[in-house]
Order: C-alpha cells, then structure tokens, then sequence
C-alpha cells in the first residue's frame, strides 16, 4: 500500500510544485528553494512526519523531504547534546545526502561532455 | 513650476502595451504540464519506494533506509545527467523531474558540466552549487529557526 501511496504523493508534491511555476513569474530555482522551506515548516509543525509515515518515499524523495531531515536531525541533536545540536543536527542528518550529490556530481562534471 | 511631461504616462500606451504583450505571450499548456509533473514525480517516487524496499530487505529499519535510498537516487540522477537523459525527464516532466531529489543532483551536475571550460575551481567546482547553495542555505536557516522554536518551546 506504501507503494500506491508513494506514487500518489511524490506525484502530488511536484504537480503542486509545477502549478506554482506555471502561475507565478518565479524561476524552478525559486521554487525549489520555497519548496524545501515548506517542508522544514511543515517538520516543525509535525505534519510531515505523518506524510512521511504512510507514503514513505513519497514524501523522503521530493525536496520537502529534505527539509524534513534536516530538521529531524537538528531535532535528535537537540536530544542528545542540547543548544550544541542546533548546531551540529542539520548537516549530520543531511551529510550522506549531500556527500553523495557531492562526489557523483563532481565525477559525473569531469567524465562527461555537455551535449549540443 | 514646471511639470516634467517626460514623466507623465499615457494611460492608453500602457493598455495597448499590456494587450500586446498577453496578445504574444506564450500559452501555457498548464494542465498537460500537471499531468505530466504529477507522472513524471509519482514514477520516480515510486522507484525511490521500491529501492527502499530493497535496502529494508537487507535489513535496513524503514526509516534507515531513506540514507541509502538517497545516495542511490542522486547516484543514478547524476548519471542520467552526464548522460544528457535526465535534460529529457525535466522537459517533459517538469517540476516531477527537479523535485525528487534525482532533480537536485541534476540542479548540481548540469552547471557544473556548462561550465567545465571555465575551470575546475571556478567552473565545474563554483557551479556545482548555483542551485544546491540556495536550496542549503535556506533549507538550513529554516531548519535552523524551527529548531531554534522547538527548543524554547520544549518540544522537542
């Protein structure tokens, strides 16, 4: 059922996202950006973990889902080490993420030739 | 006293410009582009879930799983974007191919790869972020903020 329900809202969240580029003079890069604030409002708001809870990827996949695990991970932290976490939590939970786009982005610029 | 005439705005001229301007402006087809962001989106979450499922089979809990499920996606994102297949998913698909985050590492390595012949410093490493800095920096002051109110209101 998860499956069903990935589909449904990971489909959502980016017709929603395409509805507000289509009507407003904000570029994708804005609304990337709008998006991933959402989805830390939301974290905070405790809304998003529900989202997460029954579509899974669905919500984890699309952007929102990134600010969701940083706020989680900012959250954790807080648990665990107290005002430090604020610090720390973010980029923690985020790191394998943001490695990851790192290092495949760096290698996949050097190997290949733009087309066109 | 004299009045600037250059400043003075001829109601009728805006009009027409505004006329003209809806008159060429191009279409948008903004219901096919819903459908097609709402496919596009939904296929790639739905393979996001289905490698997740993979990593939960080999004993990842469901929600340690979502870490490597991300590295694969970016993996695989990065890949289709040297391959020049990812430019295709995001013309049709839309925003359904640049919010997942396959999109983001899109968003990372198609600077980078336009501006390979500015240099590996200041080309390929300074463009890799022209989309990735913004989304970071204010996913994180969010973050940050929400953080920052949870803390004081002992939520969290």
């Amino acid at each position: 059922m998860t499956f069903v329900w990935a589909f449904v809202i990971g489909g959502l969240m980016c017709a929603l996202a395409q509805w507000v580029l289509d009507n407003s003079t904000l570029t994708p890069a804005h609304v990337l950006v709008l998006f991933i604030v959402l989805g830390a409002l939301a974290s905070g708001f405790g809304v998003y973990q529900k989202l997460v809870q029954f579509s899974g990827a669905g919500a984890t996949v699309p952007l929102p889902g990134f600010g969701y695990t940083l706020v989680e991970g900012i959250d954790q932290a807080v648990k665990q080490k107290g005002v430090l976490g604020l610090f720390s939590g973010g980029f923690t939970a985020a790191a394998s993420g943001i490695k990851a786009a790192l290092i495949f982005g760096l290698a996949a610029a050097l190997i290949f030739r733009p087309k066109a | 006293m004299g009045i600037d005439v250059r400043n003075k705005v001829n109601p009728d001229r805006i009009r027409r410009f505004q006329d003209y301007a809806n008159r060429i402006r191009p279409q948008k087809t903004v219901g096919i582009n819903l459908a097609w962001a709402f496919l596009v989106g939904g296929a790639i979450s739905l393979f996001g879930q289905g490698v997740m499922w993979a990593f939960e089979h080999e004993g990842f809990s469901s929600q340690a799983a979502a870490t490597p499920t991300s590295i694969v996606l970016v993996g695989m994102g990065a890949l289709l974007t040297g391959l020049g297949w990812y430019d295709r998913i995001v013309k049709r698909g839309g925003m359904g191919g640049s919010l997942p985050i396959t999109g983001f590492a899109n968003a990372i390595v198609a600077p980078a790869m336009e501006y390979r012949s500015e240099g590996l410093v200041l080309g390929i490493g300074a463009k890799l972020f022209t989309v990735a800095g913004p989304v970071l920096v204010y996913g994180m002051a969010m973050a940050f903020l929400v953080g920052v109110a949870r803390y004081l209101l002992g939520t969290s």
